[in-house]
């Protein structure tokens, strides 16, 4: 066969790869940060003793976890602005990604407030600590502590997802290499830099956060 | 123009849906077949061979789906196979179920204790029978409940192919939407298909792993 590999086309792009990973990593942050602050709000919310509060949220959690993002986002991107919601391609891709980061969350979070001990609430309260002081202070950090792996894979997955919302023409990653390869026709060259890319940022990114999550969690793990 | 009703909408989305479905059984069955012979090579004795099993599987889990799915598209060609988005996502889809279903596997078979694998050694029983006999039928029983939990995955992940036009589901909505400017409609009615395929088998994962827990055998 006379095709031979050439990577040197790619060098000239180097600005467009940065500001590429910039973009996934940006929406990744975002989504993270607003997906596990709503995840614990969701999970406390999910032991309330409203039926209508427990049900809801089990609801919201299956309808997300039981699709796929990609048509969770056309259907935010593209079919919400016939009930007139509006929202620009960046805007759509940090929504969905944040409202599917959520519904994992939630379900994590949840696992990990279960796996608390009853007595540890209890003694805190038998301390004249108020309700929210115990969640916060006492059940909440074990819970996190014990499901923070769980936490850092999910938004791991999440990271790699968010390839798809170079479907909306948000200029991420994934869109970078559709924009260089459709100019330079190095298709596989191109699709596999960028495939390292997400690769070195998935192996970085789970080393760093469990490495926060040493800090973080000094001690509280069991 | 020809007016879609609603019915029209959806009667097309199931006829496609048979395509998600079909491409999930085969990327399951595919996906199942090269997952245990990578899960015999996994647990063997050669370590060269168990370690490019744990990079292989690495290399799925770290990347996104939706580049496998580019460079299966587009490297194919380069090695003189001609391919067509039916054929790049069916081997792609193949490939990145195996890659999960044999890490799943490896987790409950190293959950049996070391004594099955002593006390089957000691009957003379080599290390393919082994598996085979002893191993694999008690690490079963564990391996179900995460498999159909996969499964779910699995089903969510062939939207993707859409992307390099397989006219699956999705592919479909966005021809749909294309025709009839209902997108709202549209990609509602397909979620609540996914969810019609997808959640019935998060149940079946959930239940098992729940007589799994309480020791029902």
């Amino acid at each position: 066969m006379g095709y031979q590999l050439d990577f040197g086309a790619l060098v000239q792009y180097l600005g467009l790869f940065l500001h590429g990973t910039a973009v996934t990593l940006g929406l990744t942050a975002v989504a993270s940060v607003v997906g596990v602050v709503l995840g614990i709000a969701g999970a406390a919310a999910s032991s309330s003793r409203y039926v209508w509060v427990r049900r809801l949220i089990a609801g919201y959690v299956e309808l997300i976890r039981n699709t796929p993002f990609i048509v969770q986002m056309f259907f935010i991107f593209f079919g919400l602005p016939s009930v007139g919601l509006r929202l620009t391609a960046l805007q759509a891709a940090a929504l969905a990604m944040t409202i599917n980061l959520t519904a994992y969350a939630i379900e994590i979070i949840r696992a990990g407030l279960e796996a608390v001990p009853k007595g540890q609430g209890e003694a805190a309260r038998s301390m004249g600590l108020r309700v929210l002081p115990v969640f916060g202070l006492i059940v909440l950090p074990q819970a996190l502590a014990n499901v923070y792996p769980a936490l850092v894979g999910q938004i791991t997955i999440t990271m790699l997802e968010s390839a798809v919302v170079s479907q909306i023409a948000v200029v991420d990653l994934t869109h970078v290499a559709d924009y260089i390869q459709s100019r330079n026709f190095r298709s596989f060259e191109t699709y596999l830099v960028i495939t390292l890319i997400y690769l070195v940022l998935a192996v970085l990114m789970r080393r760093m956060l469990a490495f926060a999550g040493r800090g973080l969690f000094a001690g509280r793990a069991r | 123009m020809t007016d879609f009703t609603l019915w029209d909408i959806a009667r097309n989305l199931l006829l496609a849906a048979r395509w998600t479905l079909l491409l999930s059984a085969i990327a399951f069955a595919g996906g199942a077949f090269f997952g245990l012979v990578l899960l015999v090579i996994r647990m063997g004795a050669w370590k060269w061979a168990r370690t490019t099993v744990m990079l292989y599987v690495e290399l799925f889990q770290s990347t996104p789906l939706l580049m496998q799915l580019f460079l299966v598209y587009f490297g194919l060609p380069h090695l003189g196979i001609d391919v067509s988005a039916w054929l790049a996502a069916a081997v792609c889809l193949t490939l990145y179920s195996s890659a999960f279903l044999t890490d799943i596997w490896r987790g409950a078979v190293e959950a049996i204790p070391r004594g099955q694998w002593d006390g089957s050694a000691s009957l003379g029983l080599h290390y393919l029978r082994q598996l085979h006999l002893v191993i694999l039928p008690q690490a079963t029983r564990m391996a179900i409940p995460p498999t159909v939990g996969f499964l779910v995955q699995l089903v969510k992940s062939t939207a993707l192919a859409s992307i390099v036009g397989f006219h699956e589901m999705t592919r479909t909505a966005q021809i749909l939407t294309n025709a009839t400017f209902q997108p709202f409609v549209i990609y509602g009615m397909v979620a609540l298909f996914y969810f019609a395929m997808c959640y019935p088998l998060t149940k079946a994962s959930r239940g098992l792993e729940r007589r799994l827990a309480t020791g029902g055998r």
